[in-house]
């Protein structure tokens, strides 16, 4: 294989330039002619009904276009479960609950109208704890369902179960056996960038909308869906994203401040604009699902896992998006980190009337890693192994079929464990205590798409000029990753251009073929694997051309030469080396014979032989353009949730060395060491920029973040408060790249995007253990909790 | 609403601008000159998306009342790279160093970098984190910021 131009090389971020000169255009400075502002009025009650909404004051103030109730529009459910509706009329549910709704031409007056609007509420009595909220006789938080028939319980009907094997027989098999209970908070992803929109139409009720998802076509689905239901069925809907200010799942699904604007653009005929402040970004938007699991898991006298069994209960707040589907996930490491025979897993989503979940990069895995990592290291003192060794005698391999059917292709886990071991001088620094400590933890995430929806699908469009410049219509979206480089150099590779020949287009539901969502880590893979089919269609007709035009090129100069010059003669050239488009190849701009690359007359740049092609004169021109949809062939998950939902998997292991003060409580990490399987490096230099950012949010997730709820209500809703980590919280963070190849991947790529936050928090719990003897089991390990262990084990 | 005059330099230009006494340096820079680069991320001058520099040092714009602006100088992202588009070196050690990512802090944060690096040509790791102590960032973790800022400081040489 030749050696790559392109990919595999730290390309800097030349293409994102506008980012660092202020030019970017994100949604808060995208402005359209004659834009309205949308503000959300929410309840000021967990619970409640709502008795009288006057809005009489708000319509009065000057500059107010619309103000909306839920009587003022249809009363249409949506969401995952169709739980709810765009404003609440009758109940609210949660603190979060949209009574109201203002557009006005500044956001100060909208806010202003806001405040004027006067609600009368009757509370109703309020769950906020899941375990209280299973209880028989607990206020219910929905009295019916979506379809109207009476609810008993707040117990969601998503029966989350998995179960493979003898679980009975392996308990006695077990030689060992630990059992935990670990929980797991709410984190917010804190992209720096709010949520937003604008949601505009046309003369016609077409609807453009101005979105930070990223998943353009899933929206359309959705914002159908509703259309339907409000009589704009059969409207096109067109979903346009700005440069995005960060994602990290939350802007997976359609929230309800999106379907808020498009009833605020349809009552005003005008553009609207709702743009989150940061305290509504940590009040009313889906933060990560928290869970409580009970882990047991049994080995054998040598250390092989025999069994795993957990269950799972949820807090799902009051209403459902993504966050109840995170046990789909959560599934994945439960039956496949580790060789693991026997295997029972079940989850119980539980509605409170506590501020409802989302996504957040990693899905469900962060929490459900949480617990089999701690439950990794309580079974290997329990059986009195290293907790490093043991992870090794149960690691995944090549070649592995997992119980839930996963087939796993290439696997580094063995050399990420080895590395980590290495690098953290594991042997030595182990079982010391006196306050220092080291820890780990592993990670398997799905790194070649993941078949959550019927297709996992994603188009790309290729196509050329007639200077050579390259239109890449890519269907995902780019919200900071590093796509448009990573994107561009697999291009350019495969093409046989340059990067800074590439011009990019995200995010454009009009001019994209499809795309199952920027999400799952899915993005290089899909968009690689695609990038590479579409780019080989387009070379191959470059190459027709170039098989026709070359000879005609050469001769014709060879006319004009003689012309000229008398005296000149034709060399005598070997034809037959260009006579095959197969035996032609493109490098550099440069399309040449295979055999003779340096040609001095078959070697001829792209940009010719494209304008040859297209201005001929007669009726024969031609221009180069190709697209590729591809699905790759994997499996949805069945009824017993199994099925290779993915073409491959990440592994990876991080390890931590930790102090921890007896006196104060505080954790400070000495060294983080993060070793990822990531197929191949595309970009070194933005490879390591995932891990290391992953990894320090997966440090804030351990040690420092919470959103405090209270009776349902946000108790931290700003940056002093909720604490993610600064420059000042120094993590010395190592990154090891294990690079198996990946048979399936581009170039040998897997997805990376999420799992360098995954074993984090595990790996930093286990680490404070061997510090200093006490486990702490709920995140984040904050100095109160261990102080308090610490007085506890005294 | 009563407005108020202020005349003061802008990225090397004289401007005035008349805008409501209320209003913020960020709130003028992005309304009424349309300059979107500074940033609000939180608005209470948490998050340092909005930082710009203000006679040498660098400030939460958010919270700067505009008529404290009458006078003085302010530079903006968009006033930073060279009038040709030739980018500042800390811009390209940015790109070059993947110091940027969503791009949402980049703004803020080049700005709290060229504030150090006029002051400080020559700061050790804690001095950069320190100078960009205020400025938060979800993408990064932070290192390939403060390598980008070393970077730039060692171009600049």
């Amino acid at each position: 294989m030749p050696d790559h131009l392109f990919v595999g090389k730290s390309i800097p971020r030349t293409i994102e330039a506008d980012k660092v000169t202020g030019k970017a255009v994100y949604i808060n400075d995208l402005k359209r002619p004659g834009m309205l502002y949308g503000k959300i009025l929410y309840s000021s009650h967990a619970h409640a009904r709502i008795k009288r909404i006057d809005t009489s004051m708000a319509k009065q103030l000057q500059g107010v276009r619309a103000v909306l109730t839920g009587q003022d529009i249809p009363d249409v459910r949506v969401g995952f479960l169709k739980d709810q509706t765009v404003l609440k009329k009758d109940v609210v549910r949660q603190f979060r609950d949209e009574v109201a709704a203002v557009a006005a031409i500044s956001p100060e007056i909208a806010e202003e109208a806001v405040s004027l609007i006067k609600v009368e509420y009757e509370k109703l009595p309020a769950v906020f704890d899941p375990f209280e909220a299973m209880k028989e006789g607990a206020p219910l938080v929905h009295e019916t369902d979506a379809r109207g028939r009476p609810l008993k319980s707040n117990i969601l009907p998503l029966p989350w179960k998995f179960a493979v094997g003898d679980m009975e027989q392996a308990r006695k098999d077990a030689a060992y056996i630990a059992k935990d209970t670990v929980s797991t908070t709410w984190v917010n992803q804190c992209c720096m960038g709010t949520s937003g929109c604008i949601a505009e139409f046309d003369q016609n009720n077409n609807l453009t909308l101005y979105d930070q998802t990223n998943v353009i076509f899933g929206h359309i689905g959705r914002i159908s869906e509703y259309f339907e239901r409000i009589g704009l069925a059969g409207k096109k809907i067109r979903v346009v994203n700005p440069v995005v200010g960060g994602s990290f799942g939350t802007k997976l699904d359609t929230d309800i401040y999106e379907f808020i604007a498009i009833q605020l653009a349809l009552n005003t005929r005008k553009p609207v604009k709702i743009l989150f402040d940061r305290e509504e970004e940590f009040c009313a938007l889906p933060p990560r699902q928290p869970a409580v699991f009970t882990i047991e898991q049994g080995c054998d006298k040598e250390g092989r896992l025999i069994f795993r069994h957990c269950e799972a209960i949820l807090d799902n707040g009051a209403y459902t998006s993504w966050g109840a589907t995170t046990p789909s996930v959560m599934i994945m490491p439960m039956s496949s980190l580790y060789r693991v025979p026997n295997v029972y897993f079940k989850a119980t989503c539980v509605y409170t009337n506590n501020i409802y979940a989302q996504a957040m990069r990693g899905y469900g895995n962060p929490q459900a890693t949480f617990a089999v990592e701690t439950s990794m290291d309580s079974l290997a003192v329990a059986a009195g192994i290293d907790p490093a060794e043991f992870r090794f005698i149960n690691r995944n391999r090549p070649g592995d079929e997992t119980p839930m059917n996963l087939k796993i292709t290439s696997c580094g886990l063995e050399e990420c464990i080895t590395a980590v071991r290495d690098r953290l001088q594991w042997d030595q620094k182990r079982g010391k205590q006196r306050g220092r400590g080291v820890g780990m933890a592993s990670l398997i995430h799905v790194a070649g798409g993941a078949r959550v929806t019927k297709s996992d699908g994603h188009g790309i469009r290729v196509k050329l000029d007639e200077f050579g410049h390259v239109d890449v219509i890519e269907s995902g979206t780019d919200q900071g990753q590093g796509s448009p480089t990573v994107i561009s150099q697999i291009v350019s590779e495969a093409l046989g251009v340059r990067p800074e020949d590439i011009f990019l287009t995200f995010g454009d539901t009009a001019l994209a073929l499809w795309d199952a969502g920027t999400h799952a880590s899915r993005h290089t893979f899909m968009a690689g694997n695609a990038a590479v089919i579409a780019c080989a269609k387009a070379k191959r007709q470059i190459l027709d051309m170039a098989v026709e035009l070359i000879p005609r090129l050469v001769k014709g100069e060879f006319k004009r030469m003689k012309r000229k010059d008398p005296g000149f003669v034709e060399p005598d050239l070997d034809y037959g080396l260009i006579a095959n488009p197969e035996d032609m190849d493109i490098r550099d701009r440069m399309i040449f014979p295979k055999k003779d690359p340096d040609h001095p007359y078959f070697k001829v740049p792209i940009s010719e032989i494209l304008r040859n092609g297209l201005h001929v004169g007669i009726g024969e021109s031609r221009v180069v353009a190709a697209e590729t949809f591809y699905d790759p062939p994997t499996e949805m998950l069945n009824r017993d949730m199994k099925g290779n939902l993915s073409m491959t998997y990440a592994f990876g292991t991080t390890g931590v060395e930790v102090e921890v003060d007896e006196e104060t409580g505080e954790v400070q990490i000495l060294k983080l060491v993060a070793a990822h399987d990531v197929g191949k490096a595309m970009n070194p230099t933005l490879l390591l920029g995932q891990i290391y950012g992953a990894g320090y949010t997966g440090v804030g997730y351990g040690l420092t973040e919470e959103i405090k709820v209270r009776n349902g209500r946000v108790m931290n809703p700003s940056f002093r408060d909720y604490q993610m980590l600064t420059a000042m919280d120094v993590v010395p963070i190592e990154a090891v790249i294990v690079e198996p190849g990946d048979k399936d991947g581009p170039y040998g790529a897997k997805g990376v995007g999420e799992p360098g936050l995954v074993p984090t928090a595990p790996a930093i719990a286990n680490a404070v253990y061997d510090a200093i003897g006490v486990r702490i089991r709920d995140l984040p390990i904050t100095p109160e909790k261990i102080l308090t262990a610490l007085k506890e084990r005294k | 609403m009563k407005k108020v005059s202020v005349s003061f330099t802008l990225n090397g230009d004289p401007v005035t601008a008349d805008v409501p006494t209320t209003w913020t340096l960020l709130k003028t820079l992005r309304d009424y000159f349309e300059l979107t680069g500074a940033k609000e991320g939180c608005g209470v001058g948490e998050c340092g998306a909005c930082t710009v520099i203000v006679d040498g040092q660098a400030v939460n714009s958010c919270l700067y009342p505009i008529p404290e602006v009458e006078g003085r100088s302010v530079t903006t992202i968009e006033g930073i790279a060279e009038k040709d588009g030739a980018l500042h070196p800390i811009q390209t050690a940015f790109l070059e160093n993947n110091g940027v990512q969503c791009g949402f802090c980049t703004s803020g944060m080049i700005m709290s970098a060229k504030a150090l690096l006029d002051q400080n040509p020559d700061p050790n790791e804690e001095d950069i984190r320190k100078g960009i102590a205020g400025n938060f960032c979800r993408c990064t973790g932070y290192v390939q910021i403060v390598e980008s800022i070393e970077m730039a400081a060692k171009a600049d040489k």
